[in-house]
């Protein structure tokens, strides 16, 4: 079984401190990371080639410096990894995001299943997996949170949706999407990180890929971001003390008021 | 100008409460554009009187392509069903809502039909002079707001956040036509077999839907606690929440997760009960109206972000406030 798994490349979020002036992030100084929710990817297909057999490729479309995140899924358990990277695909939409990695994943040859985050936290569209499934015209299962089987050439998976956890199956090849309650991602073991550091992982660029350029980065991209604000994240709210017996009845009392003002009650 | 579409969810012949919040915001841009409202409906078993609904809370047109066929979501069939109205009136602007198949069928139709289309909004205009739309969307974990919009695609495409705007109440004086497509098989896509659905639980909520959310996190100490945690929910008519801490740890079950990796949500109240307000659990409640935070640590970073803070120990403070709703619930009676 051929198993691809699409990741990207974000900003470190955990350490992210608020700017207390401001209310903005800090975000100088933040190193970059694979998407915390591809990790669950990773692990997904690590778990199938473990489970079934299967060849991994990690593949993601970024800056040169997206070898880095390449690396690390190969220390996790990757077989093999590609990095889409040009000038070219910079200031890309999710539109042309996952045409390009469309055409990456062509020029890959055959496959069985695709395995991608639920979404990036950055971006944080959540649109890049189906809209990879509908340039590659195959079906997809977005949310799903445990693979039941792999029977026959067909998946058998269950989504997480508003009803419940909806069953379904499918056959290859085709796309999913996966939410954390699916795995507890590994971490990279010394052996991988040592197969890693002495890996050669390829590049495609526009020169070796078959791609028309009307459908590439920024110029390509149906929607444009016109501007960017910063909400105001403090509320000026109220803060009330309930330590001792009084206090805290006039807190309790002080919130039924809130609520009955705000409409609640 | 084309029409304005914006489309129904069903589930078991019931529309859900996010269609008639679209048209709310569908009913504000068509005004804007002068042009015709359409509520799109792909589904099975809505009866004539729910889709006399959907012209009651705003929709000038509606239309209906019912099959038993198309009972369960599946994204390759909709999304071709879809692709066929889209062909055929060619809208100006199509909004679904921001849920588990609204977030699948429309990034799969957006390539089909070469359209742009952003995610998530929490703001729509109609832009002054060209008539393009106005997409105001949450992103980096709610740290910033990017306004965009599609110049040159048709339709515009948008997943608007539930519980980002009110439906519209019901006016029975509203005339509208219902129009019913019959559905064309060979659009149907065989890949894929739904089986059906399972909950695990009784209290299955779906967050993202729920008005009020009372959410607890570690400060709780252990699973037996959320108990105080439904209680207050259940009289509130709310749902329950919880931090990654509380699911990891087994209090709650993932579908209750709030935040980065788990769900984000924008109900009128929000209770955070023993939470600290780290950045990725704020990630998923920035956009509720109002927020309350009860916290024994008076710098808690969710105290920050309240309009209403308690400083206090949860085990003390939720029992005292259940205590008043409860006498309140019985002087009602
Ligand atoms: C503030 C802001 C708002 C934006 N809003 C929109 C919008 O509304 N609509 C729109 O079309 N674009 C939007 N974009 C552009 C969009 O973020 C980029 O196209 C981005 O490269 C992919 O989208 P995402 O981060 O949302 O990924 P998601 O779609 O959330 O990612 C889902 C999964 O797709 C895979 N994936 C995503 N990107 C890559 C990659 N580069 N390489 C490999 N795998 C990948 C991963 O498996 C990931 O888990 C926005 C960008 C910014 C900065
Ligand atoms: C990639 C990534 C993704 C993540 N995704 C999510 C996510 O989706 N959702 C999420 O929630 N987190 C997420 N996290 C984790 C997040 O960083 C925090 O660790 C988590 O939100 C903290 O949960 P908490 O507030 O329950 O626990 P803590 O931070 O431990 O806070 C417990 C709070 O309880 C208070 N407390 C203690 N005793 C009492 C008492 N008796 N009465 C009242 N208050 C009391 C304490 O003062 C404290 O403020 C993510 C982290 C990473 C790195």
């Amino acid at each position: 079984m051929k198993i691809l798994i699409p990741i990207k490349q974000v900003p470190e979020s955990s350490n992210v401190k608020m700017d207390p002036e401001t209310g903005t992030v800090i975000r100088s100084g933040l190193e970059s990371v694979v998407n915390p929710l591809d990790l669950y990817a990773l692990e997904t297909a690590i778990r199938l080639k473990e489970s079934c057999g299967a060849e991994l490729t990690a593949i993601s479309m970024g800056p040169p410096q997206a070898m880095k995140v390449l690396k690390e899924a190969v220390a996790m358990g990757c077989d093999h990894g590609v990095l889409i990277s040009d000038r070219k695909f910079g200031g890309a939409d999710t539109w042309a995001t996952s045409y390009t990695l469309s055409q990456a994943i062509r020029k890959l040859g055959d496959f069985d299943l695709i395995i991608a985050g639920e979404r990036a936290t950055d971006g944080d569209t959540a649109q890049v997996g189906p809209a990879i499934a509908a340039w590659l015209d195959v079906p997809v299962a977005t949310y799903v949170s445990k693979i039941s089987e792999v029977k026959d050439s067909r998946i058998y998976l269950e989504r997480l949706v508003e009803e419940g956890y909806q069953m379904l199956s499918m056959p290859f090849p085709c796309l999913i999407t996966v939410v954390k309650e699916i795995a507890v991602p590994r971490l990279p073991t010394l052996k991988g990180k040592i197969r890693s550091r002495d890996m050669e992982i390829p590049v495609f660029t526009s020169e070796n890929m078959d791609l028309n350029p009307d459908f590439l980065g920024l110029k390509g991209s149906p929607t444009k971001v016109v501007r960017i604000n910063t909400p105001k994240v403090t509320r000026s709210g109220k803060i009330v003390q309930a330590g001792d017996d009084e206090s805290l009845n006039a807190a309790a009392d002080e919130f039924v008021v809130f609520l009955e003002e705000k409409g609640i009650l | 100008m084309n029409e304005v579409w914006t489309l129904a969810e069903q589930h078991n012949g019931q529309l859900k409460a996010v269609s008639f919040e679209l048209l709310s915001r569908g009913r504000a841009l068509a005004d804007k554009l002068k042009v015709p409202l359409v509520s799109v409906l792909i589904g099975d078993g809505v009866d004539e009187s729910r889709l006399r609904e959907l012209i009651e809370r705003g929709a000038d047109k509606v239309y209906a392509v019912q099959d038993p066929k198309l009972s369960h979501f599946v994204c390759e069939t909709y999304a071709k069903v879809l692709g066929r109205l889209i062909d055929e009136h060619k809208p100006s602007i199509l909004l679904a809502a921001a849920t588990s198949s609204g977030r699948t069928l429309m990034p799969y139709t957006a390539v089909k039909a070469h359209a742009g289309l952003t995610a998530d909004c929490t703001e729509l205009d109609i832009e002054e002079g060209t008539g393009n739309l106005l997409q105001t969307r949450p992103a980096i974990g709610g740290n910033i707001m990017a306004t965009i919009k599609t110049p040159d695609h048709r339709p515009q495409m948008a997943t608007v956040r539930p519980k980002s705007s009110r439906p519209l109440a019901r006016d029975a004086s509203r005339t509208g036509t219902i129009t019913k497509i019959p559905l064309d098989e060979t659009l149907l896509d065989q890949r894929v077999q739904v089986t059906g659905y399972r909950k695990d639980a009784e209290d299955f909520v779906n967050l993202e839907e729920a008005d009020i959310v009372i959410a607890g996190g570690r400060g709780l100490k252990k699973a037996e606690n959320f108990g105080m945690i439904r209680k207050l929910a259940d009289t509130l008519g709310g749902a329950v929440g919880a931090t990654r801490e509380a699911v990891d740890r087994g209090w709650m079950g993932y579908p209750h997760q709030i935040g980065l990796s788990g769900k984000t949500i924008s109900p009128k109240l929000y209770v955070g009960i023993g939470i600290s307000g780290a950045i990725q659990h704020l990630a998923g409640i920035k956009t509720s109206e109002l927020i309350v935070s009860i916290n024994s640590d008076p710098d808690a970073a969710l105290h920050k972000l309240a309009d209403f803070g308690i400083v206090g120990d949860a085990f003390q403070v939720v029992p005292a406030i259940q205590k008043r709703l409860d006498q309140r619930k019985r002087e009602d009676q």
